[in-house]
């Protein structure tokens, strides 16, 4: 059975993704999780005990690169679509936690 | 005894270790230090949608190298997870790295203790990852600034078993591990510069009680140093909080170089969920016994290994050989002198003696030095066939040979150096010099053997200082004797 999502684990889920919600949204978050966990859960019909995850879409193994610089961005261009910045960083709000 | 005895520390260290490769872990964008903000940046790097990684062949041959030179085992097939979380300086909200197949495992770093006996401290495992970009909180009043050069730069994180006792076991474990990373060129190992970062987990309890106590994690310990006063003082204070029937909260601390003490960070409480799963973006990589022994045959001779080489089969003492292996250009240079010529402990005493000290004064590193080390073994073969003294090597001739090309024989030659060691001529004088005092001889002969140097001194006068005071010091004192 499916794990019961309620307002609880939608505060700790939120959290994580750095979401907040008011109490209606909540509300639809909670319904609408719980209608894909019913949804996901069809899968717990099959026993998969002996199948091992599918990870990649290929077999392939060792694909890795050499290692050489190639620079294909400029500074400017790193920073153009940055919602706040000076003229060589990025500027995000204050997190740090210092006592 | 003091409160303090009655505990002891137990210590394990996560070190991460920053690659020396070219480009980046997952992306061609350089890996340089120092270059200006976000010029070594790609989509990638950005985390721009629709970008996929790519693994740098370097980086896995560089985690499978620095297992080799522990002593860990390789893992045949790795695999990659993503640790995910929110924070500015990791634009992709995750970092990659390997959970459950971590590159090496097992495997030790011997350090040494004071009174000369080794301690292995074990590897729990190396694993590759990535490194996140720099925030800088102290440049701007409302805004933290980020700059995304290092994101993305490869490392690997190598995690010690808690087996460390005190913040000197500490520092002497980070000395080995930056000498052998080093050694294998995988990493530059500068603690200032954050090529090699150091956390420590950090938890005391009674002695002889077998239980761990509530483990803190201590971080920003920019030097060996300051982990070594940042182990010390949060060993102190997690004491005295037990002492004064405190807790010790499970938490992150950071390091106050200024006053050497700890502050909280955050809390561990509200653990930290970082829904590891598979990386489905980098396919598994395979490393083959084939390939671990073509990376095994490119390992230079370890520091270990050198060490117990010169001692148990050149007899050199412990201090010989831990200054020769400190670094691996010094190594080198001791290996070449001594592919020309046999006297070890000539060789390591013109190292630690002569040459070191003029390196010293010339601010040069060794691999600077002109002299070559076959012309050190000339020198050492010239004192060895009584050609000169040693004192006139490191006096007269070597600091001539740091000058020009010339062979210490022709600058003792040209000098006028080279000793007197003809048996007949030094006989003569030493028959004069005993004819000179002979009361003296008598006081000799009646025991007072100290007379000896005055004889000595009258043979160097007419010999101008040239005369071979072996030979010359065994032939006054036949005389004397007889």
């Amino acid at each position: 059975m499916a794990q019961k999502i309620d307002e609880k684990l939608v505060d700790q889920v939120a959290h994580l993704a750095r979401l907040e919600f008011d109490n209606e949204q909540k509300n639809a978050i909670i319904n609408d999780m719980n209608n894909m966990l019913v949804f996901v859960d069809k899968l717990n019909e099959l026993n998969t005990d002996v199948i091992e995850p599918l990870v990649y879409m290929t077999d392939e193994t060792n694909v890795l690169r050499e290692d050489g610089v190639k620079q294909d961005i400029t500074q400017k261009e790193a920073l153009a679509n940055a919602p706040k910045k000076d003229s060589d960083y990025f500027k995000v709000p204050k997190v740090v936690e210092k006592k | 005894m003091s409160v303090y005895e009655k505990y002891e520390a137990v210590i394990g260290l996560e070190v991460h270790i920053q690659l020396l490769t070219k480009s980046k872990a997952y992306s061609s964008d350089a890996n340089e230090y120092g270059s200006l903000p976000n010029t070594n940046v790609s989509a990638i790097t950005l985390a721009l949608p629709g970008t996929l990684p790519m693994h740098n062949k370097k980086a896995v041959e560089f985690a499978v190298k620095l297992g080799l030179a522990v002593k860990s085992s390789i893992r045949e097939r790795n695999e990659y997870a993503r640790k995910n979380y929110f924070y500015a300086d990791l634009p992709k909200g995750y970092q990659i790295t390997q959970d459950k197949t971590p590159i090496c495992t097992g495997g030790f770093i011997s350090i040494k203790n004071g009174d000369g006996r080794s301690k292995k401290i074990n590897i729990t495992r190396i694993h590759m990852e990535e490194d996140a970009g720099k925030s800088i909180h102290d440049q701007d009043p409302t805004d933290s600034l980020i700059d995304l050069n290092r994101a993305g730069v490869p490392l690997v994180e190598m995690v010690s078993e808690p087996e460390m006792s005190n913040g000197d076991e500490a520092y002497k474990y980070l000395t080995e591990v930056r000498k052998i990373v080093r050694y294998i060129d995988v990493c530059d190992g500068n603690m200032e510069e954050g090529s090699m970062r150091c956390d420590a987990n950090i938890s005391v309890r009674l002695k002889g009680e077998k239980k761990f106590g509530t483990k803190v994690e201590v971080k920003n310990m920019n030097s060996m140093r300051n982990v070594q006063r940042a182990i010390e003082h949060e060993i102190k204070r997690q004491i005295d909080l037990i002492e004064s029937n405190e807790t010790v909260n499970q938490e992150t601390r950071s390091f106050d170089a200024v006053n050497g003490t700890t502050f909280s960070l955050r809390s561990k409480e509200a653990a930290n969920d970082y829904r590891y799963f598979p990386e489905p973006d980098l396919q598994p990589v395979i490393v083959s016994q084939e390939y671990i022994n073509k990376i095994k045959a490119t390992l230079p001779p370890l520091p270990d290994e050198l060490f117990s080489k010169y001692t148990s089969q050149f007899n050199l003492p412990d201090y010989d050989a831990s200054v020769i292996t400190e670094n691996k250009q010094t190594a080198n240079y001791f290996e070449k002198l001594i592919s020309h010529t046999k006297n070890y402990k000539a060789a390591s005493n013109w190292i630690l003696g002569a040459i070191k000290s003029y390196l010293n004064e010339n601010a040069l590193a060794i691999e600077q030095f002109s002299v070559s080390p076959n012309r050190i073994a000339e020198l050492i073969k010239l004192v060895d066939d009584g050609k000169v003294s040693n004192s006139v090597a490191s006096q007269n001739i070597f600091p001539e040979m740091v000058k020009t090309d010339k062979s210490p024989l022709q600058i003792a030659e040209e000098k006028n150096l080279i000793q007197q060691s003809d048996e007949n001529a030094l006989l003569e004088m030493a028959k004069q010099a005993v004819a000179l005092y002979p009361d003296k001889v008598a006081e000799y002969k009646g025991g007072k053997t100290g007379v000896l140097g005055l004889f000595m001194g009258e043979v160097m006068k007419l010999s101008k200082g040239k005369a071979d005071p072996k030979i010359a010091s065994k032939l006054v004192r036949e005389l004397l004797e007889k």
